[in-house]
Order: structure tokens, then C-alpha cells, then sequence
């Protein structure tokens, strides 16, 4: 099965220089100066239709940007996204306007993914008003209600505005507003990171029963390991805007490969484990405006050698499927681990 | 009866009524208001009418002067041309709310709209309307309204200059002062734009003009509002200066500033009344609007609870 959703070679930087006149450097002469912050480095994975795929990694390591730029928020540098086969990370705005209403997303502050000026009915119309032109406003109206039930809110409510809302109701509206306009991929931008524990499961189940009813494609993107583990068929584990491994739930989880997911993976909380036995990296994540030479992550790598500090790491496939962005996992020095 | 209701049950209506300042200022401002829009109504004779003034009235003082020249028609005395001062007072704080409103209206619509692209698309777009506000900024209203005014009335001549006094006025502190707006709603739109809802609003793919409009502009509008009033309150005063300066309303229809203008001549030789009270009327304007905008911030803006 190919795949539904394709990313290849993502590169997305910021310029944080400001204008002009914070650019112009006076050292040795005068020019300017660009403070870049490099967001994303080259990602590429593949999501199948009606499969959940989830993104980890720590904060800053570029999650948020690459969902973005897969939705088309923000303009990739470089790289292609592909929608069941069609590039999209190209079009004019106007162009991608069938692909808007296949692509949604859900944001992760319930709080400010609302229009606080805007009723529940407003806010749901909107998507459908503008995708759906021919739509009567019955029907319209009927749709409204109908995503309304689905994310589990009252259509009664719809007169109502976001603050009148508990943080767990506003989200479930969040992801109305996403399936208004009948969407086949999700964006989830830690939908539930911003909630209460208990709630946190209801909006999970939530996407997981949406995902069985509709068929739909999810990309997740999360901090919190064991939801990940929970929700997901394969897993991208990022550091730094790089991709480190892809690979299927279990495999990743029972057997990590590259060395900075087995860090990461050490770091959950199991029970009737005693006491921290986590591996520990020595030092920082580096600034992302001004990345190590080599591999990303040879700074705090136990295994870096002296190719790790040259050579950017290929994503490399495994027999079983799996991708990996390690020299020491290539050359099979890190097999005895 | 509906919106009757959503007023009287709202916040800022509940606000409002535990503010006794709020609820003096706002007395005073509906009244001056009624009274001067009203004044055809209220006004004992109308300032406007030729044939209602008579030259040897002119200079009268107020009734309970107890002057012997004193007229019972005329209860805060006349000014120099015959005019009862109530009268023209009424008539006059007529034309600056009318010139302080418009100009506002003016203003905010540019300094909105430019603030709002602004701040939206940023880059070079926003540097270059930005600069532009920092250079109108950089020339006082007044400079602004005095060349303008000097220019116009230097090549049409007077005759015409009074007949377009009005909407030259609102025209030239309407774009004295857009920069204030500009500001104000680029500051809360570059706050906004990076809301999740906006994001939200792309992802649905609106049109830009429409994410501006309907989704950032509306979460912008408090600060409008509160400044609003203090430019109402700015533009009422920079028309009074300018007046009083000769380049305002002419005297044959005059505003409270030009008012005081032609009373001023007369201070010395002791005719204080023609300047004294539309000085008052001014101040108490300008006064109850400014407190009116005071509680208005406070209210919009809790961060700034007093104790």
C-alpha cells in the first residue's frame, strides 16, 4: 500500500533577525546579518491511509513546525508534501482550496483555537459556508448539529460562546470545526496536552472512535510517550527539527534503535521499577541557530564517533521497515546495546 | 426590548452603575449633547439667522449682572456681534461634537485599516506604513492643520474657506491623527495574528481579507474604543485651538474655540462673559468625555483594578 500522505525532505527555517536595522553587523566593515533558526532539517516519512501516525520528541525539536508545514501554514524551504499522490506543499492559495477541506487540524490551547467573538454556530458555519457554497442553509444547519452530536456537544448549545465552555467542550469543538467540512486527514497538534487528566482520556477515545467511524488518517503530534504508545501505529521520534527513527508502535517501543529514542524511551515512569534508571545525556539540546556539524545529536551521544561529528546521517530502512538516522546504527556498532 | 435587555443585564451596564464617576461624567456628556444637537429646539433665538441679531445688542452682559444695560433676552449676555450667548454656545458645541465625532471616524477608519495590514502582513509592507505613521506622528496635528488650513484659505479666499470650514476641519485632524489608531490596532493585531483561532481560520483556508475583518478585527476593538474617546475629547480641543487661532469655524458659524477667539478681544475692557462661558462649556466637554474614556479603559482593562 502506498502512501497516503508523503513528506520528503521537509526543510523549514525562521529568520529571527528582525528588520533591517537589527541586521546591519558593524565587526569588520558593515553588512547584514541573518539569525536563522533551523526548524526543520530534512524530514521525510509516509503516513498510510486510516493509520495514526505519531510525532515525539521534546519541546523546540520542530513537532509544531512540521505540522504546519504540512498543512500548508507555513512555507517550506524545501521539500514535498504529498496528498494521495498530489503535491500540495506548492499550490497558490487558491488552488489548495479542495485540499483545505481534506485536511484539517486541531489545535493544542483550547483556549485560543476559538474565535472568542464567535458563537459554537458560527464558528462551525464558517468551514462549511465557505467549502460547501451550494450547501442550503438547512442543510448547513443540519451539518452543524450533526458534528455537533458526533464530538459529543449539544446542539443546543450552539448559540453559546467559547468561554462559556470548560477547556475539555471547547476542544471537542475544536475538532467539530475540523469535521465540519468532512476532512479524510487530521492534524493534531497536542490535542490534549492543554487538558486535565481525566479529560484527556475522553478526548483521546474521542479520536480514536472518530478515526474507527470515519476512517481517519491522523498525524499526532505529542510529548507524552505513553499516549503515543496508546493511539498509534508508527512513530516518528524527532530531535533538533531531525528526524531520528520511524518506526511501527511496538517495534519502537520494545526495541529502540537510534540512540537518542532509547534515551527518550528510558525516561518513562514504568511500575514496579525502582527509583530513576533512565539514560542520562550529558549536556543540552544545542541552539537550533547554530546546528552541530555531523549528526544533531553527536554532542550527547554516548556511541558519537568521529563520522557522527562530519557526516549527516542518512535515514537508512531496515529489513523490517523501519528508518533510522544513525551512523552507529548503520555501520552496527550499537547492535550489542 | 430584546437589546434593551442585553444592555441592561450586561457587565459593562452593571459596571457602570456602581461608578459614580462614570455615571456624573456620562450625565453630563448626554446633556450637553441633547442640548447642543437639540438646539434648534432648546435655543432661545437661532445664532445662524441674519435677521434675528441686532447689531446694538451686541456686548451684552449676563442678566444677573444686574448691569443696567442688561436684556432679559438674553440670559449669558450676547457677544460681539449680537448674539445671545446661550444661544450661540448651543449651536457652537453642536459644530465641535460634530467635528470631534467625524474626524474621529476618519481617523479610526484610516489608522484601522492601515494598522490592520499592517500588522497582518508585516514585513516590508508593515515597515513601510509604519514608517509612514512615524513621519506623520513626527509633525504636530497643529502644524499640519494650520498649513493646510493657511493654503486653503490663501487660494479660495475666505468666502469660500467658511462655506467648506466644516469638512475641511474634520478632513485635517481626521488625517492629523490617524497614526494613533494605526499604532494601537497594529500592536493588538501582531498580539492576535498568532492566535490558534487565526490559525485555525487559515487552515480552512479564508481569504485573507476575511481572517482580517471578521476573525482579528473584532478582538481588536477594545483598545479602539478606549481611545476613541480620548480623541473625540483631542480633536474637540484641536479644533477650539485652531479656531482660536483664526483657522477654524468662521465667526458667522461659530464652534465653542472660535467663541472664545472673538470673546478674547474683548477680556480687557471688561466683557469677560463672551470668553468666559464657552470656555466653560469646553472645559466640562472635554472633562466629561475624558472620564467617561478613564472608566471605560478600567473597566476593559482589569489588569488595571484599582483597590
Amino acid at each position: 500500500m502506498s502512501d497516503f500522505i508523503e513528506i520528503k525532505n521537509l526543510v523549514k527555517r525562521f529568520d529571527i533577525s528582525g528588520g533591517l536595522l537589527e541586521e546591519i553587523r558593524f565587526k569588520g566593515g558593515i553588512h547584514r546579518k541573518k539569525t536563522v533558526v533551523h526548524a526543520l532539517n530534512g524530514v521525510s516519512f509516509g503516513i498510510k491511509k486510516g493509520e495514526t501516525v505519531s510525532v515525539v520528541g521534546e519541546s523546540g525539536c520542530g513537532k509544531s513546525t512540521l505540522a504546519r508545514c504540512v498543512i500548508r501554514i507555513y512555507r517550506p524551504e524545501s521539500g514535498e508534501v504529498l496528498y494521495n499522490g498530489t503535491r500540495v506543499d506548492n499550490l497558490s492559495s487558491s488552488a489548495i482550496k479542495p485540499w483545505r477541506a481534506k485536511m484539517q487540524m486541531v489545535f493544542q490551547d483550547p483556549y485560543a483555537s476559538l474565535n472568542p467573538r464567535m458563537t459554537v454556530y458560527q464558528t462551525l458555519l464558517e468551514p462549511i459556508r465557505f467549502h460547501f457554497p451550494n450547501v442550503s442553509r438547512s442543510e448547513a444547519d443540519d451539518r452543524v448539529a450533526t458534528v455537533m452530536k458526533q464530538v459529543g456537544v449539544d446542539p443546543d448549545w450552539r448559540k453559546r460562546y467559547p468561554h462559556e465552555f470548560s477547556g475539555g467542550q471547547r476542544q471537542r469543538i475544536s475538532l467539530a470545526r475540523a469535521l465540519a467540512v468532512k476532512p479524510e486527514f487530521i492534524i493534531a497538534d497536542e490535542p490534549i496536552a492543554a487538558l486535565d487528566v481525566s479529560i484527556q482520556a475522553q478526548i483521546l477515545n474521542l479520536f480514536m472512535d472518530l478515526q474507527e467511524e470515519q476512517g481517519l488518517t491522523y498525524l499526532f503530534i505529542s510529548h507524552d510517550l505513553s499516549v503515543v504508545e496508546h493511539i498509534s501505529n508508527r512513530v516518528v521520534v524527532m530531535y533538533l527539527g531531525s528526524l531520528c527513527e520511524f518506526a511501527g508502535t511496538e517495534q519502537l517501543y520494545t526495541d529502540p534503535k537510534h540512540p537518542y529514542t532509547r534515551a527518550l524511551l528510558s525516561a518513562i515512569p514504568r511500575f514496579g521499577s525502582e527509583g530513576f534508571n533512565h539514560l542520562r545525556l550529558p549536556g543540552d539540546v544545542p541552539t537550533p541557530i547554530n546546528l552541530p556539524t555531523g549528526c544533531v545529536f553527536h554532542g550527547r551521544c554516548p556511541h558519537a564517533d568521529e563520522r557522527c561529528r562530519r557526516e549527516v546521517p542518512a535515514l537508512i530502512t531496515a529489513a523490517d521497515g523501519r528508518v533510522v538516522a544513525c551512523h552507529g546504527v548503520e555501520e552496527g556498532r550499537l547492535e550489542w546495546l | 426590548m430584546r437589546f434593551f435587555k442585553k444592555i441592561t443585564g450586561s457587565n459593562l451596564f452593571y459596571n457602570f452603575l456602581r461608578d459614580p464617576m462614570a455615571i456624573g461624567s456620562a450625565t453630563v456628556l448626554l446633556f450637553l449633547i441633547v442640548a447642543s444637537f437639540g438646539a434648534p429646539l432648546f435655543a432661545p433665538h437661532n445664532p445662524y439667522d441674519q435677521t434675528t441679531i441686532d447689531i446694538m445688542d451686541a456686548e451684552l452682559p449676563p442678566i444677573w449682572t444686574g448691569a443696567a444695560d442688561a436684556d432679559s433676552r438674553f440670559l449669558l449676555g450676547t457677544d460681539p456681534q449680537g448674539r445671545g450667548m446661550l444661544s450661540t454656545m448651543l449651536y457652537g458645541m453642536r459644530v465641535s461634537v460634530l467635528i470631534g465625532v467625524g474626524a474621529v471616524v476618519l481617523q479610526s477608519l484610516i489608522g484601522i485599516i492601515i494598522g490592520l495590514i499592517a500588522g497582518y502582513k508585516g514585513g516590508r509592507l508593515e515597515a513601510l506604513l509604519m514608517r509612514l505613521a512615524d513621519v506623520q506622528l513626527s509633525f504636530s496635528t497643529y502644524m499640519v492643520a494650520i498649513f493646510i488650513s493657511a493654503v486653503f484659505q490663501g487660494i479660495f479666499g475666505m468666502g469660500v474657506y467658511s462655506d467648506y470650514a466644516l469638512g475641511l476641519l474634520i478632513l485635517v485632524i481626521g488625517f492629523a491623527e490617524w497614526p494613533q489608531y494605526a499604532r494601537t490596532v497594529r500592536a493588538s493585531v501582531m498580539a492576535e495574528k498568532n492566535k490558534e483561532y487565526v490559525e485555525a481560520a487559515r487552515v480552512i483556508g479564508l481569504p485573507q481579507w476575511r481572517i482580517m475583518f471578521r476573525h482579528i478585527l473584532p478582538n481588536t476593538m477594545t483598545p479602539v474604543l478606549v481611545i476613541s474617546t480620548v480623541q473625540v475629547a483631542n480633536a474637540i480641543m484641536s479644533e477650539a485651538a485652531l479656531s482660536f487661532i483664526g483657522l477654524g469655524m468662521p465667526p458667522s458659524q461659530p464652534s465653542l474655540g472660535s467663541l472664545i477667539k472673538s470673546g478674547f478681544d474683548y477680556i480687557a475692557s471688561g466683557s469677560w462673559w463672551i470668553s468666559l462661558f464657552p470656555g466653560i462649556a469646553l472645559v466640562v466637554l472635554i472633562l466629561s468625555i475624558n472620564l467617561l474614556g478613564d472608566w471605560l479603559r478600567d473597566y476593559l482593562n482589569p489588569k488595571l483594578y484599582k483597590d
